[in-house]
């Protein structure tokens, strides 16, 4: 039987190894099968340079129509599964056409490549970016081998930053009052704030803060929107006036500091490749006695600061 | 049975919560054993999360909480390893915040936050601020009273007081108070909230519940009162009006009387002195419901003692003019509170006398001023019936005369009577007597007619019947008030004859008035009294010979005599003919014949017309004799008259015993040791042996009538008159007369018919005993003694 499985094995192994791959910073990503796996990361146009070595089965021969390797930015939208759309893809190739008998190593290099968008994966689509290498083959069919990496991409701080403030209410019920100290957030930023209660005339229990996400795919009637709470903070127990007084002189404020860093968040997504976006909102949320809900959606705009400035 | 129901599932709920606690609390600590700070963590959250509950009443919430803070104590100790190990408390105190649920979140950040101030990275006043201000996510009452409670706790010793470790640069002080205020005014705005949620129906329940928080509050005020660096300074500029602002904001009732009485109780006696204004400011803001008596009686109190504790602090209520103040303040409290009850107000009055009669001893206007501000609030009313308000009144009026120990003072008082006469019977006859009382105990000496003018109309409760006042039966308070007026009347005292006499005869107007009751008390020390007063004028006379004073003996027995005369009235004849004997006695001394005949003769009169019983006359003629013996002013005459009526009487007695007895007691009437004149030796004799010839038809009675004989101490009593006037020199008593008694004696004792008597056994034993002492003596009594022989 061991001939047969070895039939089936492929005829040889192939690792990709980039060039700074011991020191580059990875992060964890989970895989479909739910695996997780260290993965390494890369900005835009950062050079990839890495290895491939080839090594054939002991004692075969790998016959082949040439090596290549490919970079690719990869697209996949859920409802079109398999389907990948690719917005970037570079190609070199590695070897011309010929017999491997023993291992084979092949430096590559791709330079200042442009990877604009972040690798994401969202409810509904998902961004990657892979490296493919293949062998390609008259009989028994290309052999192929994949390396994810993830692109993360930094944003400097943004120019203007304003806060968020707003007033709203139910007429003679509930009059409030929120701010937030800006209206765009780095991931491990923390959101300070306070709501001023003016007129509280409904029993409430208790106020959250929620973080929320917004991804839409698609566009036009295929619009796919998947909304997603990613937090849900706790900013009050209670409510503070009976009556209404005086919201001159007397109103309560409930302070808000909300520490984003143990939540998973990415920067906002704004028309990636007209195929998707993803947007962040704050929505406060007031539950009465009766556990009806009050709320009032803010959007923010999450970018992701570098992590050495 | 609804209620038994509640109770019995919050008891379910409460050791389920605290199951839950306990659970969370083990593996808190396997994960604290572990040095497992993210499990540590998210345990010690779910724990307090058990702490959210709204299930539970405050009483039965605070046990749950005292476990979860017992927990929390390990789990402080837990960080402070933790930063020890080279963990950043920053960044401790950023991961606790990262707890999704407020509740477990602020109970962490506090515990943290204490660590945090511990290990010094940042200014305590900073941690601190952060702290308070992000407790304000609890707006739940019962959860934020016991939030806050907790940091108020932890934070107690990490204030940056001046001297503590925790001092900062400069003006720390300042950020230490500001953040005990904050949380207090937090704290007292949840608790003031509680009494407004829920159903109205359990607004008792609530209000009682509330009454069981309200320590956790006023803690506040305690730490506020500790802080070193609050001085005198930064209470009045600071503290003081923002607890006030708070107090008197909330515009609740339970609130603003806890914590006005908290404030007064915590803070020291000076700092009240000098913020009195403001506080007493406060005091007319406050709801009407408030029960402002109290306090304000309270805060009096207080001052008062801090007056009593020195004369060296005196001078700063002058400075102050705390008087000004309080007064002006009850007068706007009482004028805010409409109706506040009557009982409220005199409360206020009392303290504030209290006050003053502490500060300023020296001031009577002050203290006849508040009298005056109770008049006006007393009068125009019915008088006062209710019980409270009577009490306070008795309190008010006494507390001068227990300061000054003088009645003199409060009859200077010109509002006094005026509050007197806004009180009620019962009440005004209790005030009397405690001023009668004070008078006694004090000895106070009361001099002029006037002041005892004004005494007795103060005291006319005890003196004459109120209207209304009908019952005619003597209980033993009213004997009782009467016996202290008695000694009243007997106190009065006057070094002046003539200011004396006056004093004398307005008590007298008065007494008159008292009626039928009271006169048989209140008329013989009056006598007494007006007697005493004789016998002064007339040891004067010899001292200062020739004066002309207005103030006679004569006078004086012209008014006694009227007064006794009043007694006539009452059937009192015993009385009246005691206290006749008595000036009879006293106008002997003052060798006025007619006016001491006068008196005999109106004795005279009595005992003939009104004294009826055969007792009462027993003992009055005996009173006759024994006054009629010292009698040495009479003549001739006059003598023979009285002492020959008084023979009569005793002659005539009912009971044969007694005219025995008082026939021999008149045997002294005609024989007086110092004077020549009255020695009539016939008489005498005559009178012993009458006596013995009623003795002996005593003896023939108790034969016919009991077929025995009586008693033989008859006999030994006159043998002893025998032998009295034996030993006198009576020559007319002979040897033999008194052998031959005491013959008739033993003969009459060793009868078979005699009854033993021990009793004249006895007598005759020490008679004969007295025979043989005065001749064992020898000398010229012992010579005659001799004589007898048995």
């Amino acid at each position: 039987m061991n001939y047969i499985i070895g039939a089936f094995k492929p005829a040889c192994s192939i690792t990709i190894s980039l060039a700074d791959g011991k020191s580059r910073k990875q992060v964890a990503l989970k895989k479909e099968n739910g695996k997780t796996v260290l993965i390494p990361v890369f900005h835009n146009q950062e050079t990839i340079s890495g290895k491939i070595s080839i090594e054939p089965i002991s004692g075969k021969k790998v016959e082949h129509n040439g090596i290549k390797i490919e970079l690719l930015g990869q697209i996949e939208m859920y409802f079109d599964r398999g389907n990948f759309y690719d917005f970037t893809s570079l190609v070199r190739e590695l070897d011309i056409p010929g017999e491997i008998y023993e291992r084979k190593t092949f430096p590559f290099e791709f330079p200042t490549v442009e990877m604009p968008y972040e690798t994401y994966n969202g409810a509904n689509v998902r961004l990657r970016y892979v490296l493919k290498v293949s062998i390609s083959r008259n009989y028994g069919g290309s052999i192929v081998e994949y390396q994810d990496f993830v692109v993360r991409n930094d944003s400097p701080p943004p120019s203007i930053n304003n806060s968020i403030k707003m007033e709203v209410g139910i007429e003679d019920c509930l009059h409030i009052e929120f701010e937030y100290n800006k209206s765009k957030y780095h991931l491990k930023d923390v959101i300070v704030g306070k709501i001023y209660f003016l007129l509280v005339r409904i029993k409430i229990k208790n106020m959250d803060l929620e973080i929320r996400r917004r991804e839409s795919t698609g566009s036009g009637t295929n619009t796919h929107v998947e909304t997603e709470t990613l937090a849900k903070f706790e900013l009050m127990d209670g409510a503070p006036v009976r009556e209404k007084v005086s919201p001159v002189t007397f109103s309560e404020s409930i302070p808000v500091r909300l520490f984003l860093s143990p939540y998973e968040l990415a920067p906002t997504y704004l028309n990636i490749n007209n195929k998707f976006s993803v947007k962040y909102y704050l929505n406060l949320v007031l539950v009465d006695e009766e556990d009806r809900r009050y709320f009032k959606q803010q959007e923010i705009t999450m970018y992701r600061l570098s992590e050495t400035s | 049975m609804i209620s038994d129901g509640v109770v019995e599932d919050e008891e379910k709920w409460l050791s389920a919560g605290i199951a839950g606690l306990q659970q969370n609390a083990f593996h808190m600590h396997r994960a604290l054993d572990s040095n497992n700070l993210k499990d540590a963590l998210k345990y010690s959250a779910q724990m307090l999360s058990e702490l959210r509950t709204s299930r539970l009443s405050p009483h039965k919430y605070y046990e749950l909480y005292m476990r979860a803070f017992d927990e929390l104590r390990k789990l402080e100790i837990f960080f402070k390893e933790e930063t020890s190990r080279g963990c950043s408390i920053v960044e401790l105190y950023e991961l606790v915040q990262h707890a999704g649920n407020i509740l477990p979140r602020l109970y962490l950040l506090c515990t943290v936050g204490s660590v945090y101030i511990k290990s010094k990275e940042a200014p305590a006043k900073d941690v601190l601020k952060d702290l308070v201000e992000m407790c304000r996510g609890i707006q739940h009452p019962l959860r934020g009273l016991f939030l806050r409670s907790y940091l108020s706790q932890v934070s107690r010793d990490k204030l940056p007081d001046i001297g503590s470790e925790y001092e900062g640069d400069a003006d720390t002080v300042m950020d230490a108070v500001e953040f005990v205020l904050q949380n207090f005014t937090e704290m007292n705005k949840l608790w003031v909230r509680m009494q407004h949620q829920g159903p109205a129906r359990e607004k008792d329940k609530r209000g009682k519940e509330r009454g069981e928080l309200r320590d956790l509050v006023g803690k506040n005020l305690h730490v506020l009162s500790q802080i070193e660096g609050v001085d005198l300074e930064m209470y009045k500029e600071t503290v003081l009006p923002r607890v006030l602002e708070q107090v008197v904001n909330c515009k609740d009732e339970l609130a603003q009387y806890y914590l006005m009485d908290c404030i007064i109780q915590v803070f020291p006696d000076e700092y009240h002195l000098q913020t009195l204004e403001t506080l007493l400011s406060a005091c007319p803001q406050l709801q009407s419901s408030v029960d402002v008596e109290t306090v304000l009686s309270r805060l009096m109190e207080r001052l008062s003692n801090y007056a009593a504790s020195g004369s060296e602090v005196l001078p700063e209520f002058f400075q102050v003019e705390a008087f000004a103040k309080l007064n002006n303040s009850i007068g706007k409290v009482i004028e805010a509170q409409e109706n506040m009850p009557i009982a409220g107000v005199v409360t206020l009055y009392a303290s504030l006398l209290t006050f003053t009669l502490q500060v300023h001893p020296d001031r009577l206007d002050y203290i006849d001023q508040i009298l005056g501000a109770c008049v006006k609030k007393l009068s125009g009313r019915e008088k006062l019936n209710d019980s409270k308000a009577t009490k306070q009144i008795v309190a008010l009026l006494s507390a001068p005369l227990e300061k000054y120990k003088d009645i003199d003072t409060a009859l200077n008082l010109s509002n006094y009577p005026r509050i007197m006469e806004c009180l009620n019977d019962g009440t005004h006859k209790e005030m009397a007597n405690v001023i009668v009382q004070n008078i006694l105990k004090n000895k106070t000496c009361i001099s002029t007619a006037e002041k005892v003018d004004a005494l007795f109309e103060l005291i006319k409760g005890l003196i004459r019947d109120l209207d209304g006042d009908t019952h005619d039966e003597l209980d033993a308070d009213f004997i009782e008030e009467q016996n202290s007026v008695a000694r009243l009347i007997q106190i009065l005292h006057s070094d002046d004859p003539e200011e004396m006499l006056k004093v004398i005869e307005t008590v007298r107007k008065h007494i008159l008035t008292g009626g039928r009751k009271r006169l048989p008390y209140t008329v013989p020390p009056l006598i007494f009294s007006s007697l005493k007063l004789v016998r002064r004028l007339e040891k004067q006379e010899e001292s200062v010979s020739g004066d002309e004073a207005s103030t006679t003996p004569k006078k004086i027995f012209q008014l006694v005599t009227q007064t006794i005369e009043a007694l006539t009235s009452i059937p009192v004849p015993e009385l009246a003919l005691g206290l006749y004997l008595q000036c009879a006695e006293a106008a002997n001394d003052c060798d006025l014949e007619p006016v001491a005949y006068e008196f005999f003769t109106q004795a005279y009169i009595l005992y003939e017309e009104e004294i009826t019983d055969s007792k009462t006359q027993v003992t009055s003629i005996h009173l006759i004799i024994g006054t009629l013996q010292r009698m040495h002013v009479f003549g001739v005459e006059n003598r023979d008259a009285l002492t020959h009526k008084a023979t009569g009487y005793s002659a005539k007695l009912l009971k044969k015993p007694d005219q025995c007895r008082a026939v021999y007691a008149c045997s002294h009437l005609f024989w007086l040791d110092d004077h020549d004149s009255i020695r009539d030796e016939e008489r005498v004799l005559l009178c012993l042996k009458r006596a013995l010839r009623i003795a002996n038809a005593v003896q023939q009675m108790a034969n016919a009538t009991r077929g025995s004989s009586g008693s033989a101490l008859l006999f030994i009593e006159i043998l002893n008159k025998y032998l009295y006037f034996y030993e006198k020199g009576v020559s007319q008593i002979t040897v033999e007369s008194i052998q031959d008694l005491i013959k008739l004696i033993r003969n009459e004792m060793q009868g078979d018919a005699s009854p033993s008597d021990p009793a004249a056994d006895a007598f005759l034993a020490s008679t004969l005993r007295y025979i043989q002492f005065q001749k064992d003596k020898g000398g010229a009594v012992g010579d005659k003694y001799m004589l007898i022989t048995d």
